[in-house]
């Protein structure tokens, strides 16, 4: 599937340059910027049109996008509009030197007209959403940080991992080695590629100022690039309701220069917190309006472990079941493979009838079973087989398998069936 | 054709003399069919979630450690001999005879018995081995998609059982001939429903 | 925080006096409120002797014409149910500002939100819009009534034991705080063990019956009860789009059904459907719900359609501009329907071309939307346009309804979706297109059809002030949204910290207040209408002259519609007959046949409740007892085989001979 869309926009590449090339001649970028402009102007004193007038270069374009669309429906909408009322206040009852054709009701080239007029409009808006969905896909590498300025070749994107929380956001940054809570800094012009996930509900990440949102969700990771343009200092929120502290589950962002950011960075390098499996257990519970939290160092397994979901001691991880499940499951023996939650965000829970809930234990090893590293299936060689002596009390032996390392899937990624 | 005689020939029609009548149950058979069409999307939902959750076995059992296809195909075999006695039921209920139509009813409604029963022997068995309707994304659509089926045919020996008490009491009047036709398509839509799961479930279950 | 599984009682599950919201004053004052208003009601009712009379005429009636009223009762009270809900947020959202936590805490604030949505959708726009079909058309095609009576009984009181579920959880326990769609994981039990998401989805289930069994029922009545020479390209266009309509509630309906089954299931037996854990996919909800949500949609806006193309042909007084290529334009809207619902979700990360496709199915949908906008325009065209109520709303809607027709593209535009999915700009989209819709197509159709069902017009001058309140209020109340959701403001958040989007909520609560003027001036219109009603009255059934057979009968309509099925030659049936010197048949009547009264609806309907109210709480025994009875009760019905009557001629006689006693009065007037 990966691989099937990757050939896709590859393929897809050198065409969509040109379009985007064309659609900038024919439209010139300025043009939009200054209507986008207009309803700042209109607005009542500090108002803050943030999606009309981003900062970021993919926010941006996504505007042009908006705006092209609107002017090429008012093409149509403003005679509509106009002609009714026109219509209306002509033919009205008392206006009888207007003409009147009760029995009038077909005309085959007004009939081609209101039926073409609509498909060409579409035809056109048509032609521009598969070209702009493709370019804007957030899932797609950035080609350019800026109208006319490619990312070079030597650039790597800055690596953001992002994790939702109950109602809180959690920034991991793997390069830096830091992680920070309700605050994401980033520097301008750089190429940056989130890796989004969430620890419980459903949510959407959405910083307006520099790209269109993402939904994060438990157990899968969802992708997005953009890049800062200016130094910006804004907001970004969850974008989907998800429950009680949904309000308060906003986080700072910055977009620093260079030297801004490397300070900042060392800012949060000399702060005290370290972020281990067991800190992120306590950080998860649900908590509203949580305050801006720095670590100093983040577990490096850790971003992997949550969407795998499987930060819990003992817990199978989702890419090590999905592997499993690839080759038949582990058979009638693997029925029993469960143990009751003890560890929950929330308190005891489960439905009536159920078993109550419960998770699939982990195949690991004797010292991942202790707890004292985290049990994440990709970081490490062939997987150990449990021997029934180290296999907690009361559970079956199962019959044990070996994967090969390179058999595991990357983590699910959204796909809609 | 019964019109208007008051009205000058040349001038048109615009009413009918006679009551036009529509006898009770005239539309019972097309909405009974839209009903089965809407209760079809039901199984397809199941069906189409069967396919998307059908692999996620949660490091659990899979199908080919749990069916047994020797069982499902007696069970399919009782399901698919019921629906054949339904239509000699009906066969004679088209004849005329009360107690040759009520006999393959019972003789039906004793397959669907039949049917139900090894289906719930088969669900203990996973049952007791763990392999539970809250084990696995797999086994909860499993439940869910035949369970559903089953719950539909516990629903058709009730209303054969009424059907049976009806015919009893007032014979092979019109609206119960007419009933009869509605569980006779119900009956057989279940068999439709069953040879997809048989198909889609077990037998391409046991083929992975 | 509260232990789950939470113990639970054999007697009464996990139902305790804690349930009852003793401790929010909103809540209790409200429920004194309902209590005194419904002491009051029922003292008047006990008092005026009216029970049997509503027993025997209403409640049991199998008329589909005292049903559709019945529905469109039952749809307004919800209106000011769901509309009290709205006023509640807008309040919220005013107030919450500048370090104010607002009146309303999460836990009230989230439930408030999706009580507004679920009961503004299925038990307002639903009950009206099937109400106005279940009275309308089987006049139009000149049927006597419905194909099958007692299941139109039976629909309409399993929608009404949906909105009594919905209504007791403001009183016990608790309404779901999920929003109106209720995505897992977090309706899912791990996130809502509360018994406000059970609320929600027996609501749903119970009402969800009703709905599909009146879509079967109306497509079996205009199939298979037209009058005779009525082809299907006879129909008159407000039964096409009826028709469309059923089909899409037969076809979309079940997947509601059968999602919210797969929900409960996890909800109650742990299974593992929309979990986050042992291989579950909340994904799959979301493009179920949304396989039943899309069309849903159209399910509410294309009888609406159908309403204004009935409302400007006749207020024209000119045919239907494009008659055939309206119905294409529906049949087509139909099918596209189905095929555009994950553009609820492009920021799910489908891919660009999974996103682009359905991008475009749903521009698609504009083209023959738009071209039922140009079919109205010119049938407006070279017309006599009578500005009466119906057109007025008729004017206001193909005003407002393009501009939300815009925003909808806007949002189909993938990358644009991305800047404004979940935004209140998508609030502001959808209140266009209902309100300035569905809601202003209602009001057409109330105010057109109103006479047909009582025998007098309404008030015009309280239906004016109700029409301006509501069109300056819509727009007060929604293009600050708009504003708002370019400001990057998204939906369902109780508190805000930008002290510069103040003005904009507090602009938006102003139009709330308004469309709150709009809908006391329209019960004040209903009262003063009646009140006035021999002033208003029309004897002659056809005060707009209409062009449809519902205008052909008396009004009201007797209870077997016509005395003589009509015969029909023409799109605009009853145009035809005035115009071709039609003579109302005054002798050789004959008995009529017609259904008679049952029960039994109302009483499953009642058993249905507490059925559901059971498996809420909980309390296995009566879900158990209440279930077994609901099929004892079904079963028994069917053992009833007399279920129609004969209304003699000498009754058919009298009662057209009145009428024609009343025609030479107004004549002599």
């Amino acid at each position: 599937m990966d691989k099937l869309s990757n050939g896709t926009h590859a393929a897809l590449q050198l065409p969509l340059r040109d379009h985007a090339t064309v659609l900038k001649a024919g439209f010139p970028l300025s043009r939009f910027r200054l209507i986008a402009v207009l309803p700042l102007l209109l607005a009542l004193g500090g108002c803050n049109f943030v999606v009309l007038a981003p900062t970021g270069d993919i926010a941006a374009q996504q505007r042009d996008m908006l705006v092209i669309s609107t002017l090429l429906m008012l093409l149509i909408i403003i005679p509509v509009m106009a002609l009714t009322a026109f219509f209306a206040w002509k033919y009205r009852q008392s206006n009888t030197a207007a003409d009147y054709a009760p029995d009038w009701d077909h005309s085959t080239q007004l009939e081609l007209v209101i039926w073409s007029a609509p498909l060409l409009i579409i035809i056109c808006l048509g032609a521009l959403t598969w070209i702009g969905t493709h370019l804007l896909d957030p899932y797609r590498p950035l080609d350019r940080i800026a109208p006319g300025k490619p990312v070079a070749a030597d650039v790597r994107p800055l690596e953001v991992d992002v994790v939702a929380l109950d109602w809180k956001w959690l920034f991991i940054y793997p390069e830096q080695g830091v992680a920070t809570v309700n605050e994401l800094a980033v520097p301008v012009d750089r190429p940056i590629t989130f890796r989004i996930t969430a620890s419980s509900v459903m949510n959407a990440f959405y910083v307006p100022t520099l790209a269109g949102m993402i939904y994060a969700m438990p157990g899968m990771e969802t992708k997005l690039h953009a890049v800062a343009n200016a130094p910006v200092t804004s907001t970004g929120f969850s974008a989907n309701y998800s429950g009680a502290g949904f309000s308060g589950m906003k986080f700072g962002f910055m977009a620093l220069s260079d030297g801004d950011f490397d300070g900042w960075i060392a800012k949060a390098k000399t702060s005290q917190g370290n972020l281990t499996k067991e800190v992120y257990l306590e950080l998860e519970k649900p908590s509203e309006n949580a305050p801006v939290q720095r670590f100093a160092t983040v577990d490096p397994v850790l971003f992997d472990a949550v969407l795998n979901m499987c930060v819990e001691t003992g817990k199978m991880c989702m890419k090590e079941m999905m592997a499993i499940d690839a080759k038949g499951g582990l058979g009638r023996e693997g029925a029993n493979n469960v143990l009751k939650l003890t560890h929950d965000k929330y308190a005891r829970r489960g439905a009536v009838f159920g078993t109550g809930a419960g998770y699939v234990l982990g195949l690991c090893t004797p010292e991942e079973l202790t707890g004292r590293t985290l049990s994440v299936a990709g970081a490490r060689a062939p997987l150990a087989v449990p021997s029934a002596k180290t296999a907690p009390a009361g559970l079956p032996g199962f019959t044990p398998i070996s994967l090969k390392a390179g058999a595991q899937p990357a983590a699910r990624a959204p796909s809609n069936i | 054709m019964s019109t208007a005689t008051t009205q000058a020939s040349d001038s048109p029609v615009f009413y009918e003399v006679e009551e036009h009548a529509h006898p009770e149950g005239h539309s019972t058979s097309l909405g009974f069919w839209i009903y089965l069409m809407s209760d079809c999307l039901i199984f397809a939902c199941l069906f189409a979630v069967y396919g998307v959750l059908g692999r996620n076995y949660a490091a659990g059992p899979g199908p080919k450690d749990l069916f047994d296809l020797t069982l499902v195909a007696v069970n399919t075999t009782m399901l698919l001999l019921s629906s054949i006695t339904y239509g000699f039921a009906m066969l004679a209920m088209e004849k005329d005879r009360v107690s040759a139509t009520q006999f393959w009813l019972v003789v039906t409604g004793l397959f669907g018995a039949a049917f139900l029963f090894i289906e719930l022997y088969e669900f203990h068995h996973m049952i007791a081995e763990g392999a539970t309707p809250q084990r696995s994304a797999f086994l909860s659509s499993f439940f869910t998609l035949v369970g559903t089926h089953g719950l539909h045919v516990t629903f058709g020996i009730i209303w054969l059982i009424t059907l049976m008490v009806q015919v009893a009491r007032h014979g092979l009047i019109t609206a119960n001939r007419r009933r009869l036709m509605c569980l006779s398509m119900f009956w057989h839509f279940l068999d439709v429903i069953w040879i997809g799961v048989f198909t889609f479930v077990y037998l391409m279950g046991m083929l992975r | 925080m509260t232990e789950y599984p939470v113990p639970t009682s054999a007697i009464f599950g996990r139902l305790t006096l804690g349930a009852l919201p003793l401790h929010e004053p909103i809540l209790v004052a409200t429920f004194a409120a309902v209590c005194l208003g419904g002491l009051v009601v029922l003292g008047a009712l006990t008092y005026f002797r009216l029970w049997g009379y509503l027993w025997k005429e209403w409640f049991t009636s199998v008329d589909h014409k005292k049903i559709g009223i019945m529905y469109m009762v039952l749809g307004i009270i919800m209106l000011l149910r769901g509309f009290a809900d709205a006023v509640m947020m807008r309040l919220q959202q005013a107030l919450a500002f500048n370090g104010s936590e607002g009146y309303l805490p999460a836990h009230h604030y989230d439930q408030v939100f999706t009580a507004h949505g679920v009961i503004m959708i299925f038990f307002v726009a639903m009950p009206l819009v099937t109400g106005l079909m279940n009275f309308v058309v089987p006049l139009q095609i000149g049927a006597r009534d419905v194909s099958f009576p007692f299941l139109n009984n039976f629909s309409f009181w399993m929608t009404v034991a949906g909105a009594v579920l919905v209504m007791m959880s403001l009183f016990v326990g608790e309404f779901a705080r999920t929003g109106w769609l209720a995505y897992p994981p977090l309706s899912g039990i791990a996130y809502s063990p509360d018994p406000g998401m059970d609320y929600y989805i027996w609501a749903l289930q119970i009402a969800g019956v009703g709905t599909l069994l009146s879509g079967v029922n109306l497509i079996c009545t205009i199939v298979k009860m037209r009058a005779p020479g009525m082809t299907m390209m006879k129909m008159p266009v407000f039964t096409w789009t009826a028709l469309c309509t059923n089909v899409l509630i037969v076809a979309a309906f079940p997947v509601l059904t059968a999602v919210l089954a797969l929900l409960s299931l996890d909800r109650y037996v742990g299974t593992n459907f929309f979990t986050n854990d042992f291989g579950g996919n909340p994904m799959m909800y979301v493009n179920l719900i949304w396989i039943w949500g899309h069309p849903e949609v159209y399910i509410l806006i294309l009888p609406i359609f159908g309403i204004f193309s009935e409302v400007t042909s006749t207020f024209s007084g000119k045919k239907l501009f494009g008659y055939t290529s309206m119905v294409y334009a529906t049949v087509v809207i139909t099918i596209l329907s189905y095929l555009v619902w994950l553009h609820h979700f492009f920021t799910m990360g489908s891919g660009a071309s999974v996103n682009s496709f359905f991008g475009i199915t749903t521009m698609i949908i504009s083209i023959p939307t738009g071209a039922k906008m140009f079919n109205w325009l010119f049938t407006m065209y070279r017309g006599r346009i009578r500005f009466e109520l119906p057109m007025m709303w008729t004017i206001a809607f193909m005003l407002t309804f393009v501009i939300g027709g815009m925003t909808g593209v806007m949002l189909a535009v993938p990358p644009a979706d991305f800047v404004l999915h979940n935004s209140l700009f998508l609030i502001a989209h959808f209140h266009n297109v209902i309100i300035g819709g569905v809601v202003f197509g209602l009001f057409a159709g109330i105010s057109y059809w109103f006479p047909k069902a009582f025998g007098f017009r309404l008030n015009e001058f309280w239906g004016k002030c109700s029409f301006w309140f509501w069109v300056v209020g819509f727009y007060f109340a929604f293009m600050p949204l708009y504003v708002l959701g370019l400001m990057g403001v998204t939906r369902r958040l109780r508190v805000f910290d930008d002290p510069s989007l103040h003005i904009w909520f507090i602009i938006a609560a102003f139009g709330a207040f308004l469309i709150a003027l709009g809908i006391g001036c329209f019960l004040i219109q209903i009262a003063i209408s009646i009140l006035q009603r021999d002033k208003l009255r029309d004897v002659t059934g056809d005060p707009w002259d209409g062009r449809t057979l519902e205008w052909a009968t008396s009004s009201p309509p007797p209870d077997y519609n016509f005395a003589f099925t009509p015969v029909v030659h023409d799109n605009d049936a009853w145009w035809d007959m005035k115009a071709r010197g039609y003579k109302r048949p005054l002798e050789g009547f004959r008995p009529i046949h017609m259904p008679s009264n049952t029960g039994t609806g109302i009483i499953l309907a009642g058993i249905a409740i507490t059925f559901g109210f059971a498996m809420i709480w909980y309390i296995w025994w009566l879900a158990a007892l209440s279930f077994v009875t609901l099929l004892a009760t079904a079963i028994g019905h069917t053992f009833n085989y007399h279920r129609d009557f004969f209304i003699p001629a000498d009754v058919v006689a009298r009662t057209e001979s009145e009428r024609t006693r009343q025609l030479a009065g107004k004549v002599q007037a």
